[in-house]
């Protein structure tokens, strides 16, 4: 996993509430049994006209935007489906930070095991970073994970919260599965006094 | 001892590992397994050595790319749907999963298969790469959807990395009217906590309403937790879930079965235990519910009218417009006078033997409109075979309705079964999102009993009218 510390961004603004993960990636791409190529297929419905042109009214779209590493998103981002497709495609598109007043908890979760960083904050701030966000390609917001605060185009200063463990392993780009190996003992032992408490499971 | 809530008892038996700030390595006891968020898993397994460590508590079925029709062991045409499940053939084998392969008939929807092979069982962990594993929280099992690094790290360690999520009670008191139904119920609540207000929770559903359902009724409940945001929803155990799971080909028997059943019985709530957060619903206020929109969240009951943008406050009044103009509706329409093409019975909401009795009973004796399309899939071989010999699939052929094999099918139109853009459908699935069951097509979602009876009128209806 590919490590997120400072981004120094575009952020595109997508004021929709409820963009829900069949949004993010409809199901027809969900057919491959890889995790990469996603990009060109995120946001399909909203992105691309019937016949397969670029929708001009998509955000992404616009010139100003279509390098933004940053969405600056509507209440309740990534609900649905648990397709860890979404986070793929965001991250195969360039996207490295999400920004809303709140998360889906399986989307929330899979951002991180992708190197995506989803920030949850107020809806007072969310005003502000939007209003940022629209200002366009000249602008460029700041997300600094180590001290867990945003910087506007302006200067302006917003602190998030992060689960502690979640931002030393999106820090230094660590597996979870190698670090949960580790505890391999501990589960061992589990199992060991599970198959005699509740031999049924 | 701290009172503790079911969530809290179950939580507690299960914590493997806890460091300092309190995140657990959670022993899952079930890992349920589908084609569509796996294969990426097993490829990451394979890329480091590894291997899975509890084969045999880890079940795996084909079903959200799998045709539906009769004549489907001829072989999938779509090639990347074709791929997809013959990667899941090779990785179940290979890594000795037990498997139920398209040809076999206990084969289905994999939240249906798991409750009737009696994989699924009360104060279980369960997990699944698909957002409506809540459906086994019925069982007063903790069941929730993962994604496929979560997938890869549990066929590795058996565990999941998670944080404690905070205690939500659902009450439903008293008795649903004729006509009303766990669909109804599970509708209703969203409509009231909206899609983001089980975020962070753990839903806990009770009350007269709930202790009166059926076992598929508590799963059609189950299932929706997710839509409502929360993590997983759960209804404790009582005497309906002991006889439902007794004798199935994987529940216990004899002397460990007293055993599970004497731990089981203590898998409720403490009178006293502490919920986070309460809501309260009067069964009788409940009444059959349609969508109107492309949030599950827009719940109105079907007497209502679609109501206006204007109607709603802050980001809801643009999303409502969209809605609006996505689904081709206008304000003040009555929601009864809404046209339908198309009507989908399945799905692992509502695609159980109780959910197809429903829909016979209302299309018994009768035909569907002229020109209306409508398929029943079964949710899985077994349901599909119990209804063929209770004479259910007579009367929904007779009717006028395609008679289909077990799949996930036009919930999420993975396969053949589409919409077509500006198509209308009265639907039992879960989600009525935006290119949902196919791009530009229009979901309204509802019980079994109102979409067979929006089948016969080609309009949405109030089901109480025909009863």
């Amino acid at each position: 996993m590919e490590k997120f510390e400072k981004l120094t961004a575009i952020a595109a603004p997508m004021p929709l509430i409820n963009i829900d993960t069949d949004m993010i990636i409809p199901k027809q791409f969900l057919k491959t049994i890889k995790r990469s190529g996603l990009g060109v297929s995120a946001f399909h419905e909203m992105r691309y006209n019937l016949d397969g042109s670029e929708n001009p009214d998509f955000v992404l779209n616009h010139e100003a935007y279509k390098g933004a590493n940053i969405l600056v998103a509507g209440d309740n981002f990534g609900c649905g489906s648990s397709r860890e497709h979404a986070p793929w495609a965001l991250l195969d598109f360039g996207i490295r930070c999400v920004i809303s007043t709140s998360f889906a908890d399986i989307f929330y979760n899979n951002c991180f095991k992708n190197g995506i960083l989803p920030v949850v904050v107020t809806e007072d701030e969310l005003q502000r970073l939007m209003k940022d966000a629209e200002k366009g390609s000249n602008a460029r917001m700041v997300v600094d994970l180590e001290n867990q605060q945003i910087e506007t185009s302006d200067g302006e200063v917003i602190a998030f919260d992060v689960d502690q463990h979640r931002k030393h392993c999106l820090i230094n780009g660590l597996d979870d599965i190698g670090l949960s190996m580790e505890k391999i003992a501990s589960i061992d032992a589990f199992e060991t006094q599970m198959a005699q408490r509740a031999p049924w499971v | 001892m701290a009172p503790k809530t079911l969530y809290d008892k179950i939580w507690d038996a299960h914590v493997a590992h806890e460091a300092e700030d309190g995140t657990c390595l959670l022993y899952i006891d079930r890992h349920l397994v589908h084609e569509v968020t796996s294969p990426q898993a097993f490829e990451g397994l394979r890329m480091n050595g590894r291997t899975v460590r509890a084969p045999e508590k880890t079940i795996a079925v084909p079903d959200h790319n799998v045709p539906t029709t009769l004549d489907r062991l001829k072989g999938i045409e779509n090639e990347e749907s074709r791929i997809q499940v013959e990667a899941l053939d090779t990785n179940a084998r290979e890594f000795g999963l037990v498997y139920y392969p398209v040809d076999d008939v206990r084969q289905g929807i994999v939240h249906i298969i798991g409750p009737e092979q009696g994989w699924t069982l009360p104060g279980m962990t369960i997990v699944c790469g698909d957002s409506h594993t809540a459906t086994h929280g019925a069982f007063g099992a903790l069941a929730h959807g993962i994604g496929t690094s979560e997938v890869e790290h549990v066929l590795a360690t058996q565990t999941l990395i998670q944080k404690k999520s905070k205690n939500m009670k659902v009450e439903i008191t008293g008795k649903l009217s004729p006509g009303v139904t766990a669909k109804d119920i599970t509708l209703a609540v969203i409509g009231e906590t909206g899609t983001a207000g089980g975020t962070g929770y753990v839903i806990e559903y009770c009350g007269e309403a709930i202790r009166s359902l059926s076992m598929e009724g508590r799963m059609t409940v189950c299932n929706m937790a997710i839509e409502g945001g929360a993590r997983a929803g759960l209804i404790a155990p009582d005497q309906t879930t002991f006889d439902y799971c007794k004798g199935r080909p994987n529940a216990p028997t004899g002397k460990i079965w007293e055993e599970a059943l004497a731990y089981w019985k203590t898998l409720h709530s403490d009178d006293d235990a502490h919920f986070d957060k309460v809501l309260t619903l009067k069964g009788e206020d409940i009444a059959p519910v349609v969508t109107w929109g492309t949030s599950p969240e827009d719940v109105l009951p079907i007497t209502a009218k679609v109501p206006a943008a204007q109607d709603f406050s802050g980001g809801k009044i643009e999303a409502a417009q969209r809605s609006l103009d996505y689904m081709g509706l206008t304000a003040g329409t009555a929601l009864c006078d809404i046209e339908i093409d198309t009507v989908f019975i399945g799905s692992c909401t509502n695609g159980r033997i109780e959910d197809l009795r429903a829909a016979a009973e209302i299309l018994k004796g009768r035909k569907i409109k002229e020109g209306m399309r409508a398929m029943v899939v079964p949710g899985s071989g077994l349901v599909r075979a119990q209804a063929e010999k209770e004479g259910l699939a007579d009367i929904f052929k007779e009717a006028g309705f395609e008679w289909r094999l077990a799949g996930c099918s036009m919930c999420l139109a993975m396969n053949p079964d589409q919409l077509q853009p500006g198509e209308r459908c009265a639907a039992t699935s879960n989600r009525n999102f935006e290119g949902r069951q196919g791009r530009g097509g229009r979901t309204h979602l509802m019980s079994p009993a109102m979409a067979a009876a929006a089948a016969l009128t080609g309009k949405l209806v109030d089901v109480r009218e025909m009863i």
